[in-house]
């Protein structure tokens, strides 16, 4: 102590205010982050409403985390630079245990916090809209007793078609969905590993060969959604993207009975419908 | 003709670069004819279309055996096999020659390292720029989308398989036993084959585009990987190649540092970046083979005829995602470990300041490298494979931040109250600090699955590795080199252009990767050759921001070129007074590393003369 030119009160001093910058930074960044910087859509599903929660959840966390970082860095380079031809020297200080356990126990329940709302999000019903395989674990809640609608979605390169098993294995290369009644979407591949993505829908599910991999969504109001192949599959993969549309129920019923006449002369050349398709290997597809 | 008398005949076409070239050409032909044999004999569908994996892959086998016969690495075994005395290359040749043949001097290897990673990492850097060139505006512009995929997947496959040496095979091979207080590496032939199977594994890899080049990704996914045209074979050898090399670096630092530490070093005081390149040679001797084994089976799915990958067949397209990032998940934490290790190693010296916690540091490494192991289904939550397991995985991934956070807070720590001296390897390691913090910070987003569910192959994770990687890796990789440089060229690097290096590289990487981050959350998926006009500006903005990176990039060679070869301004004995060992000898180091035995002290033992006792302050014995 004798031989550190700052005493104790002004090291203090040089603790409070760095951590009344932080703070300061925090409170006002913070928000205007979350504000303002996009997060993924919100609002067209459940899945995409719970995610939009989810990430600004993670935000709240992260933009402080992030702001120490760089409010410690920016008050050090400045207070603490030298510049002179001569080395100082700082003190000689080689730990301080106090410290080191309140840090471990900060980013542990920080950790384990993280931990329990990432967990109990995945395994509330629908798992958050991600592919859950073949067995899920969380079925999407089915309140009022209406039975989900399966729609099969079937990557190959370099498209996706969609075969609705209860409206008669009907094939079709456009995606339309009912809104207000759970989807239960059942992904698989003809040939390499594709990912089905409907981004607004906050639905993502690869779709392997030979797997059923399923996923649920709600959709929550009418609308238009991308959706685009999330996993490299070829040399088209830049391409493989489509709209889908969420519609009222009616329209919905009017245009399966459109597209189940549309179809009828080829719909029956198709395999029945299957959990999964296993063609023979294809030794080169591009 | 024998080992101590060369003759000058023997000096010039002796086992060298030269031969090797000549002699992998040579097999390679070879090769190629005995493929071509056998697929005279058994696959039809080859001859359709004109590729024959068969052909290619053993013309690459065989090319790569001539080239390593032609460099002198079967020298040894064979004079042993005949009973002869080994002819063991010669340790005290000097001059240029030494760096293009087989060597048993761990600083020669570890100059060839800098130079060949170097150069190839200027090459997987141009990619990059030709990639944001054709993601400058939407639409199709300047690539077929086959060429641009070859360039994304040359691109990540030479930054990954390349960049995962760069530190370990400079500084580690360099560097580490210097500080150890080692005369030489454990095993010294191991050692120079490293270095030379990945020179090979990278002029293989970039054969890919005679032969139509790969459309993969550096993943290399199965079965796409098995569809591909026989550029694949290209990526497949390289990746092969590379776990193979990487195996054999790690292993050698690993008995390097267990055996040949001066006896007075002992665990407890071992210099911080040894610990960083013990842990990564750890994990990489045990991640790496993994690595080599899945790329091998892809091979002979594709020779061979097996279905390890084919579902139709009984294989699964899962076994090879669990392959890859078993290894993969390590392989990016082989990526930080030196990182961390540098950045503690410097921020004594340039803040003056004992290292803050170095048991805490160490646990942080060893605790990285370990859960590094556990968490790699992480990349796979939205693939459908054991969906059960998410929660544990979730688990496993965040609790890694724990360890990554003994290393943030010794960073801090060491940095408090210190006496800054911002010198350009200090502002490198300060930016580590910051994009390492951005770069963790984003992996939570992946890592908590249901936020995964957007972020997972989005531009987002693209932007998230890139902040780990680069700002982790390759900034510190930079402030190593401005460290360490003048240590072992014994000449100065120009500080003013350093500066100008730094700023312009840290601004235009910052800038190039975040919008990318927003980008990847508006919906854009990765590898996508284009794109709706709605995501342009940020693409613009990011394509524009990644040129000035890669002028910044210029600038440090620039600053090379003159620092190295113009102005060449001696080195000062210790010019960042330093106390580690690797300062005690001249520079650069005589052949066997050390005229008088060093006196190993703590290595992290800076600030003024020791204060009294303060209750909550732990002492050197306590704390290092």
């Amino acid at each position: 102590m004798s031989s550190d030119k700052q005493s104790q009160p002004e090291r203090h001093r040089d603790l409070l205010w760095f951590l009344l910058i932080w703070v300061v930074a925090s409170a006002v960044l913070t928000p205007l982050y979350i504000i303002f910087v996009p997060l993924p859509a919100n609002g067209n599903s459940n899945d995409a409403t719970g995610q939009h929660l989810d990430n600004g959840v993670l935000d709240a966390v992260a933009i402080p985390a992030v702001l120490l970082v760089v409010c410690f860095l920016a008050y050090a380079m400045v207070r603490f630079r030298q510049t002179g031809p001569e080395i100082e020297e700082g003190p000689r200080v080689y730990g301080h245990r106090g410290l080191q356990n309140v840090w471990i126990v900060v980013t542990s329940v920080l950790v384990t916090g993280l931990f329990a709302f990432g967990t109990w999000r995945i395994l509330a019903p629908g798992a958050a809209g991600s592919g859950q395989g073949a067995n899920p674990l969380s079925p999407a809640s089915t309140k009022g007793g209406v039975s989900p609608l399966p729609v099969q979605v079937i990557g190959q390169q370099w498209q996706f078609t969609y075969r609705y098993p209860t409206y008669g294995g009907l094939e079709t290369p456009r995606l339309v969905l009912p809104y207000g009644r759970v989807i239960e979407f059942h992904v698989t591949s003809l040939d390499v590993i594709h990912s089905f993505w409907a981004y607004e829908l906050g639905v993502k599910a690869d779709a392997n060969p030979g797997v059923d991999n399923v996923a649920y969504v709600t959709p929550t109001r009418p609308g238009g959604f991308d959706v685009r192949c999330a996993e490299l599959c070829g040399i088209w993969h830049g391409y493989m993207f489509a709209r889908g549309r969420v519609v009222t129920r009616p329209a919905f019923e009017r245009w399966i009975a459109q597209q189940k006449r549309f179809f009828e002369p080829v719909t029956h050349y198709l395999p029945p419908y299957s959990d999964s398709y296993l063609p023979p290997p294809l030794r080169r597809g591009g | 003709m024998n080992a101590t008398e060369p003759s000058l005949l023997r000096r010039l076409v002796g086992f060298n670069l030269a031969t090797g070239i000549v002699l992998a050409v040579v097999g390679y032909i070879l090769g190629r004819w005995l493929g071509d044999q056998i697929h005279g004999a058994s696959l039809d569908y080859m001859s359709e279309s004109g590729e024959d994996d068969v052909s290619l892959a053993l013309g690459y086998f065989v090319g790569l055996i001539g080239f390593l016969v032609g460099l002198g690495f079967a020298n040894y075994p064979a004079s042993r096999l005949i009973g002869r005395p080994p002819s063991l290359p010669r340790p005290d040749a000097q001059g240029i020659g030494r760096y293009f043949r087989l060597t048993p001097d761990h600083k020669v290897v570890g100059m060839q390292y800098f130079t060949g990673i170097g150069v190839f990492f200027f090459v997987a850097g141009l990619t990059a720029m030709l990639i944001r060139t054709e993601l400058l505006q939407p639409g199709q512009n300047i690539w077929p989308p086959d060429k641009y995929l070859t360039l994304v997947g040359t691109h990540g496959t030479l930054m990954m398989g390349m960049m995962t040496s760069s530190v370990l095979g400079t500084f580690g091979n360099f560097i580490a036993p210097l500080m150890i207080g080692a005369r030489r590496s454990a095993f010294p032939r191991l050692e120079s084959l490293s270095f030379w199977l990945l020179m090979a594994a990278g002029v293989i890899l970039l054969t890919n585009l005679a032969f139509g080049g790969f459309q993969t990704g550096w993943t290399g996914y199965a079965p796409l990987s098995e569809e591909g045209v026989s550029g694949i074979d290209g990526y497949l050898f390289f990746f092969a190649t590379v776990g193979l090399s990487m195996t054999l670096l790690g292993f050698n630092l690993v008995v390097t540092i267990v055996t040949m530490r001066a006896p007075e070093l002992r665990w407890g005081r071992l210099p911080i970046f040894v610990w960083g390149i013990f842990t990564t040679s750890a994990t990489m001797v045990l991640a790496a083979p993994v690595l080599t084994v899945a790329m091998l089976l892809v091979l002979l799915d594709r020779t061979a005829q097996t279905t390890f990958f084919y579902p139709a067949a009984g294989g699964s397209a899962y076994l090879f995602q669990n392959l890859f990032w078993f290894f993969g998940h390590p392989e990016v934490y082989l990526l930080m470990l030196p990182g961390a290790g540098i950045l503690l190693q410097l921020l004594p010296v340039f803040s003056r300041k004992p290292l803050w916690g170095y048991r805490l540091a160490v646990a942080g490494m060893l605790g990285i490298s370990l859960v590094s192991f556990m968490v790699w289904q992480h990349h796979l939550f939205v693939s459908g494979l054991a969906a059960d397991l998410r929660p544990f995985y979730i688990l496993s991934t965040e609790l890694i931040s724990i360890p990554t956070g003994f290393i943030f807070i010794c960073a801090l720590a060491t940095i408090w109250r210190g006496r800054l001296r911002l010198e350009v390897p200090m502002l490198f390691c300060l930016a580590w600090i910051f994009n390492f913090m951005v770069g963790g910070i984003t992996g939570i987003y992946n890592s908590d699955a249901p936020s995964d569910t957007t972020a997972h192959g989005s531009f987002f994770v693209m932007a998230h590795f890139h902040y780990t990687i680069m700002g982790g890796l390759v900034f510190t990789f930079f402030a190593a080199i401005y460290y360490w440089l003048p240590k072992m060229t014994g000449l100065t690097l120009n500080k003013t252009l350093g500066k100008v290096h730094f700023w312009l590289m840290f601004i235009a990487f910052n800038s190039t990767f975040f919008p990318l981050l927003i980008v990847g959350f508006l919906g854009m998926p990765r590898r996508i050759v284009t794109y709706p006009e709605r995501w342009e500006f940020l693409n613009a903005w990011s394509s524009v921001s990644s040129f000035v990176l890669g002028f910044s990039m210029l600038v440090f060679l620039a600053n090379l070129v003159y620092s190295m070869f113009i102005a060449r301004i001696p080195a000062p004995a210790n010019p960042w007074h330093s106390t580690s060992a690797e300062w005690q000898t001249s520079s650069p180091p005589p052949l066997h590393n050390f005229d008088n035995d060093p006196t190993i002290g703590d290595p992290h033992d800076y600030g003024r003369a020791p204060e009294p006792h303060t209750p909550g302050l732990q002492t050197a014995a306590e704390g290092g």
